[in-house]
């Protein structure tokens, strides 16, 4: 059993491949949908881990990336909505020998599931959550999700939506998760890189993963998303400066206000651009990042905005637990019992 | 005069006062003291829902009553002999049931006028107006008498004393009922180890009382209450939830699952929370969740991982973990989930007891869902209970519900350690490798409809579980009409199998009764108690109690069917009256109570007479 989780020392994982992580049952995704691409790049991105498939464990609630599960040849279980990383709680806090990972869309982490969303990244219980982000409600035919934009006209809000939408990556530093990135679902290189730093993280990692539903909210993602979108991708990289743009002419500087905002480079100076720095123990930084774009509308930051060491839940406790249960005998019950105050008749 | 003491079988005594003056452990100390002695005792404890009501008032009593007897018994008594009142209040909610020319004891210094207001007792007082003329009045000015008592003891501040007054009380009744005084001091020593001042302070007012007692001969001669002939072995006091806690972990070391609880603070659930934290040697991990739900869901998923995962709560908290319970169903995993039931609906009266989350525990979930529901009859029971909950549990792959009340939780008796070596098997039999040819089937069942548990880290054996209806035998999602069917019908056998495998249910009956008792979970001893008042009058009767109460022992039917007339005790409106009407098509006849106690032996033993008479 290795400590955190990752590589067995098992020879055999060496001869991983894609199809090791692959279940056979047959995808029922709507054609054209973005989970169909998460899905390749994890079945890829798996063997590379090291960890073999019956020591992963994929966990999920209920909307059409709950479907996930059953389309990863590992230990899976397809929960209740929104209580997928409860469930994973329960594992990853007794089997700290699992790699275990929580699928979930937006209605299910950040709506009916929001408490235990951010009560796992409080504890940092060491689960990866992949937060399919496709700002909609899709299993159920399309209403408005927690992260619509507010007037989104949808068949439960004909006349708009009067919600105020979650800011996904805020709330999870706001709950003080230790590692928090977002990519998108096409990417398939950055969402690899993404998942492969999450998978290294030793406590929760929180990522979004932008995902067009082409049925009921396509084109959500298109001012980011794809060719016509990158040059408003803003690659975050550690202890690099922040720019981005077709010819890298944009950047990013500090506001007067305290927080952050794009400019041209030419305007600024390349001195005066924000070097980021996803280590720094306070989370205004990866805060402010992510309040650059509230809505995937305009330039929006990708990739890894924090990634802190903070006390991994259950780790340490479990194997002494686990001696200690193996150790205690039937003998040990009978003096449990017969501890205190007791007398014979 | 002659100066034989008195030697009674049985003796009820009641503490009452308010709930910062330490009734409960006045009561608790007693109670270690008496087991001591070898009595038989059962005790209720009665508390407000409020932490700090307004002192002085009703609302705020706290009280404790201890049953205790040279022969075995059975409840914590009806009446008390013996009442302590430290205040108005105390004395105003307690009165009625102390037994006519029994004694009272009060402490005088808390009848002030502001009090007696506060009590509801206006401008008489209730000492001198003729109120209390029935009953052997003690009038005893604890306060002052405890000041005295403490006046020298260094670093001990005049409030602390005066709290102390509780010790006074306990020092008093120890030397009216011969009681010594040697372990309740010992204990205090401990407890109070690092604050020298208190310590000294409540060993000097315990002793004061007890001295008190013994130089104003307060009663003519200490009454004694000889030990119980209780069967022989090593005994300890224990309440019901000590001996959930105990029953769980037993269970986990039997089966050599490791324990997982996870639980919200919920009252009086909290309370095994509290006692399983504490088992770290056993390799016990609790969590105190976010929520009812996600307690269910981790221990869920512990289970998932090979764990022994069990939750707790109290009624509103099943509620919140119905959904999850059903999709245990589904997955067909072990899981214990105990509910410590309350007089609801919603908050109610929750330190108080009741029976009515019965029907909940049985149909209380969406869609066909059954699994199988266990109860708890007495403070030691919880133990063997549990037991049983986690083998059903293990066995069938099944989450099980084990009910357990208020009163059970809080109240103790002389338990008879049993050997862990002689508990029940329970063997997880995890899933090794292929079950058909070179697959493995994850819903294939074995003789008694369970299927294979197989947990994460096993090679070969990776599968998907899930709340969508599964293939038999595949497991596979399956939305094919016919195969619904057949795995509605397959969970449901379970069942049938189950109350084939258990013992049929006894019955205690007269040679020619023709009136059944029949109850289940708490009740079990007013049904014993009253059924002995009944043939002390020479009158026949039969008694029976359920463990199981979803499935019902193979026999149940024909037992319920062999008397002429059946009458079911419950601390609800009638719910296993339901069961028994509906499974048994019985003309079952309710005796019902709702008021947050338990049963009187009396009221039983009445209910019982109007249907034999």
């Amino acid at each position: 059993m290795s400590e955190n989780g990752h590589g067995n020392g098992n020879g055999a994982t060496a001869t991983l491949t894609k199809a090791d992580f692959q279940s056979g049952q047959e995808t029922r995704w709507c054609p054209g949908c973005g989970d169909y691409a998460i899905l390749a790049s994890v079945q890829a991105l798996m063997p590379e881990l090291g960890v073999p498939p019956e020591k992963t464990v994929f966990i999920s609630g209920i909307g059409c990336a709950g479907r996930f599960v059953y389309y990863m040849d590992t230990y899976g279980m397809h929960g209740i909505h929104g209580r997928a990383p409860a469930l994973a709680t329960g594992i990853a806090t007794t089997r700290e020998d699992l790699s275990v990972w929580v699928v979930s869309g937006d209605g299910d982490s950040l709506s009916i599931g929001g408490n235990h969303l951010i009560h796992s990244l409080r504890r940092n219980v060491p689960i990866k959550l992949l937060l399919f982000n496709n700002q909609i409600y899709g299993l159920t035919k399309g209403q408005y999700s927690p992260t619509s934009e507010t007037g989104k006209i949808t068949k439960s809000t004909p006349f708009g939506s009067e919600d105020h939408p979650f800011n996904p990556l805020a709330l999870a530093l706001g709950a003080d998760a230790s590692f928090v990135a977002r990519t998108i679902d096409v990417e398939k290189k950055h969402l690899t890189a993404t998942l492969r730093a999450a998978a290294e993280h030793p406590g929760s990692a929180f990522v979004e993963i932008y995902q067009n539903c082409n049925v009921f909210n396509d084109g959500a993602f298109d001012a980011v998303r794809g060719k016509g979108g990158a040059h408003n991708q803003i690659h975050l990289e550690h202890g690099q400066a922040i720019r981005f743009g077709a010819e890298n002419e944009r950047g990013v500087v500090r506001s007067d206000n305290g927080g952050l905002v794009v400019v041209e480079v030419a305007d600024v100076g390349e001195d005066a651009l924000v070097v980021h720095d996803a280590h720094i123990e306070d989370p205004s930084h990866a805060t402010a990042l992510a309040r650059l774009a509230d809505s995937p509308t305009g330039p929006t930051p990708i990739g890894v905005f924090r990634d802190v060491k903070r006390a991994v839940y259950g780790a340490e406790r479990q194997a002494d637990l686990r001696a200690s249960h193996s150790g205690a005998s039937l003998d040990d019950v009978d003096e449990l019992l017969r501890s205190g105050d007791t007398w014979v008749v | 005069m002659t100066t034989t003491s008195k030697k009674p079988e049985t003796v009820i005594v009641r503490f009452a006062g308010d709930s910062g003056d330490g009734m409960q452990l006045v009561g608790d100390r007693f109670t270690a003291a008496t087991a001591h002695v070898g009595n038989d005792l059962s005790t209720l404890p009665d508390f407000p829902a409020e932490i700090r009501a307004p002192a002085g008032t009703p609302g705020g009593v706290s009280a404790f009553q201890i049953h205790f007897a040279s022969r075995d018994i059975l409840t914590p008594g009806d009446h008390p002999n013996t009442l302590v009142a430290m205040n108005p209040a105390a004395l105003k909610t307690h009165l009625d049931a102390l037994e006519a020319g029994g004694t009272l004891i009060v402490n005088e210094d808390a009848f002030t006028a502001a009090n007696l207001r506060k009590a509801g007792y206006g401008e008489v007082n209730p000492l001198e107006d003729g109120t209390v003329e029935d009953y052997q009045v003690l009038q005893v000015p604890m306060t002052t008498l405890t000041t005295r008592a403490t006046a020298d003891i260094e670093g001990l501040k005049p409030a602390e004393a005066q709290r102390t007054k509780n010790l006074f009380a306990l020092g008093l009744i120890s030397w009216m009922y011969g009681r010594p005084l040697e372990a309740t001091i010992s204990w205090l020593e401990a407890k109070f180890a690092k604050k020298p001042a208190i310590m000294a302070g409540n060993i000097a007012a315990v002793k004061a009382g007890y001295n008190f007692a013994d130089t104003i001969e307060i009663t003519a001669t200490p009454t004694e209450v000889a030990p119980a002939p209780l069967r022989s072995g090593e005994y300890r006091n224990v309440n019901g939830a000590n001996a959930l806690a105990l029953g769980l972990v037993a269970a986990s070391v039997r089966s050599g699952l490791q324990l997982f609880f996870a639980s919200y603070p919920i009252t009086p659930a909290s309370e095994l929370l509290h006692q399983l934290a504490r088992h770290d040697r056993f390799g016990v991990r609790t969590v105190q969740a976010e929520d009812e739900i996600a307690a269910a869901n981790m221990a869920l998923g512990a289970s998932f991982g090979g764990q022994l995962g069990v939750t707790a709560t109290s009624g509103p908290g099943m509620d919140l973990k119905a959904e999850t319970i059903a999709l245990a169903v589904a997955l067909e995993l072990p899981l214990v989930i105990v509910d410590v039931q309350r007089a609801g609906p919603s908050t109610g009266l929750p330190t108080k007891t009741e029976q009515s989350d019965l029907l909940m525990a049985i149909h209380g979930r969406h869609g066909e869902s059954p699994l199988p529901v266990i109860a708890a009859s007495t403070p030691a029971n919880c133990f063997d209970t549990a037991v049983e909950a986690v083998r059903i549990a293990v066995r069938f792959r099944t989450p099980v519900i084990l009910l357990a009340d208020t009163f059970l939780i809080n109240s103790s008796e002389p338990w008879r350690l049993p050997r862990a070596a002689e508990l029940p098997e329970i063997d997880p039999e995890f899933a090794t490798g292929p079950n058909a040819g070179d697959e493995f089937l994850p819903y294939l069942r074995n003789e008694h409809g369970a299927r294979p548990w197989a947990i994460p880290g096993t090679p070969g054996l990776q599968h998907r579980l899930g709340g969508l209806e599964k293939e038999h035998g595949s497991g596979k999602i399956s939305y094919d009409a016919t195969n619904h069917a057949l795995m509605t019908k397959l969970r449901a056998d379970k069942l049938v199998k189950l109350s084939e495998e258990l013992p049929p249910l006894e019955v205690d009956a007269d040679e020619g009764a023709e009136l059944l008792v029949i109850g289940w979970g708490s009740t079990s001893g007013v049904i014993g108690a009253a059924a002995r008042r009944v043939r002390n009058r020479g009158l026949k009767v039969a008694t029976a109690h359920l463990r199981q109460l979803e499935p019902m022992p193979a026999n149940t039917g024909e037992v319920v069917r062999s008397y002429r007339k059946v009458l079911v005790p419950e601390l609800n409106t009638g719910q296993l009256l339901s069961l028994i009407r509906d499974k048994y098509l019985v003309d079952a006849i309710g005796y019902n109570k709702v008021e947050g106690l338990p049963i009187l032996a009396e009221e039983l033993e009445r209910a019982v007479l109007e249907q034999i008479s």
